[in-house]
């Protein structure tokens, strides 16, 4: 690992200040990727703020309906937050499918959205790969993707994002905050992750400098009623191969409001939006569901190692959305 | 300031102070493990993957392969060596001799100091991923065998010794009970 300077800061303005355009130093915040990637060789920092004890760890629940969510809030307190559980289910359950309990009490929700993924070629650095050395190549096309992208992709980058959290956040539509030298910004999380196209290493449409200072969830009824769903190669502390967050409003049998979004199939978190529109005001049930599914999976292009997920989160996403209704139904 | 690339920290490691300097590319685990004589907590992966060098940092259980050691300075580290009072084994300490929730015993402090924080996290309310409803109305989730191993299932144990280890934490979990039916 190579040898890094450490600073520990306890306001914004003065993390801002000590990362400065410096493109060798790096927030650090749980450290249970970025430090695991410094000692691959994957990162390699030359300084490290340590933003862990930034005051920006508080849940502050909204009287609309909505949630603020700190970025320094630990994957374990999100998860246990009462009202995160009473209006956002499905966020709980996909935090509290990700990883162990130990890495949850170090993970911050800031640093979830900014976690790289863990394509084996990206962690060797022995081996090409786009997103870490642009132009070098990717092996995963030809060689082991039987867990990469069927969706969004590119002939540069199958990789994909690994968050569930980042799911269960793009279903409910959340906003993502950032602080920079010249002042605050907001980035939608549908537009906060870059298409991947000729330039994977571009991952996210912060501002160079940025800091991330906390997620907003708008007020959203329908998330009362969701569930996160998680396929994995083994029953617990496994990256997904395939996920699904939905939430689902059936009124008189017709599909009043609903939100999909799927883990594990792309560079990010995939809305569903296409899914979405056909579902609203569709008669409830499984011949729905699956037409939906499929009208949003005809954009797939899947590899000859993951065409498995194109059957799998169409069945996944038909699974949950008829738990949902039935269970409503009751 | 010129950057430095190592300092001087002091860490407050199962009650007490201890001063040195790190090199700021050194983990909590080999810092308890090297520097500090304190070699209970084992280093297994090393990659945050296995859950053998579990500490608790202000009461909650961490990887400390993943923690460094710089950055841990003012909070109060427990480690397998603190989790004791005095002479009194801790109930999950005692749960594991008395049921063998080992075979070799290298991951065993890791498992301990991960079941000893996972009980409070249970009693604090928080549910699990196999936690059937997670709103805060369906009310506290019974400790189940399932909930136990998927709560646990951050620290592997290669000698797959997890029935033991799943009955130890679930008499540590009632000791009372335990002490009745025995």
């Amino acid at each position: 690992m190579r040898e890094f300077d450490y600073q520990r800061v306890t306001d914004v303005s003065g993390a801002l200040a000590l990362l400065g355009d410096d493109p060798d130093a790096r927030f650090l915040g749980g450290g249970t990727n970025l430090v695991d990637l410094m000692k691959t060789g994957v990162e390699r920092p030359a300084r490290l703020v340590d933003i862990r004890r930034l005051p920006l760890d508080r849940i502050e629940a909204g009287e609309d309906g909505g949630l603020r969510i700190g970025a320094t809030v630990t994957n374990s307190d999100l998860a246990a937050h009462p009202e995160v559980r009473r209006r956002y289910p499905a966020l709980a359950q996909a935090v509290l499918a990700g990883a162990s309990g130990q890495l949850r009490n170090m993970a911050t929700v800031g640093g979830n959205l900014l976690q790289r993924t863990r394509c084996g070629y990206f962690g060797d650095v022995s081996r090409p790969c786009n997103k870490r050395v642009p132009g070098s190549g990717c092996p995963a096309i030809e060689g082991e993707h039987h867990n990469h992208a069927i969706l969004g992709a590119s002939g540069h980058c199958v990789a994909v994002h690994p968050s569930d959290m980042g799911v269960a956040l793009a279903a409910f539509d959340a906003v993502v905050s950032y602080e920079t030298a010249d002042g605050p910004g907001e980035l939608p999380l549908s537009e906060f992750y870059l298409p991947v196209g000729d330039t994977p290493h571009l991952e996210t449409a912060l501002p160079s400098g940025a800091l991330i200072t906390g997620v907003t969830l708008p007020p959203a009824p329908v998330a009362a009623h969701s569930r996160y769903r998680k396929v994995r190669e083994r029953a617990s502390y496994a990256f997904a191969i395939g996920s699904v967050a939905a939430a689902v409003d059936v009124r008189d049998g017709a599909v009043h409001d609903v939100r999909l979004a799927f883990g594990a199939v792309a560079s990010r978190p995939w809305r569903a939006r296409t899914a979405e529109r056909t579902l609203i005001g569709a008669q409830a049930g499984a011949e729905a569901f699956a037409a939906a599914a499929d009208a949003e999976l005809t954009a797939a292009e899947p590899l000859p190692h993951n065409a498995y997920k194109v059957t799998l989160m169409r069945n996944l996403m038909v699974a949950v959305l008829t738990e949902l209704t039935e269970e409503a139904a009751r | 300031m010129a950057p430095s690339t190592s300092s001087g920290v002091t860490l407050n490691i199962n009650g007490e102070k201890y001063t040195l300097s790190v090199d700021h590319r050194t983990t909590l685990l080999d810092a308890l493990r090297e520097r500090l004589d304190l070699t209970g907590t084992k280093k297994g992966c090393d990659q945050g993957q296995c859950g053998a060098c579990t500490v608790l940092l202000d009461g909650r259980r961490v990887v400390s392969c993943l923690q460094f050691a710089v950055a841990a300075e003012g909070r109060e580290i427990t480690t397998i060596e603190g989790v004791a009072d005095g002479d009194r084994l801790h109930p999950v300490q005692q749960a594991f001799l008395d049921l063998d929730g080992y075979q070799c015993g290298y991951c065993t402090p890791g498992q301990i100091c991960s079941a000893v924080a996972m009980l409070q996290e249970h009693a604090a309310g928080w549910p699990s991923a196999v936690t059937e409803d997670v709103r805060p109305e369906a009310g506290p989730p019974p400790l189940t065998t399932d909930e136990i191993r998927e709560r646990m299932s951050g620290n592997l144990c290669r000698c797959a010794a997890y029935v033991s280890i799943v009955d130890a934490v679930a008499k540590a979990a009632t000791p009372l009970e335990g002490e009745a039916v025995a």
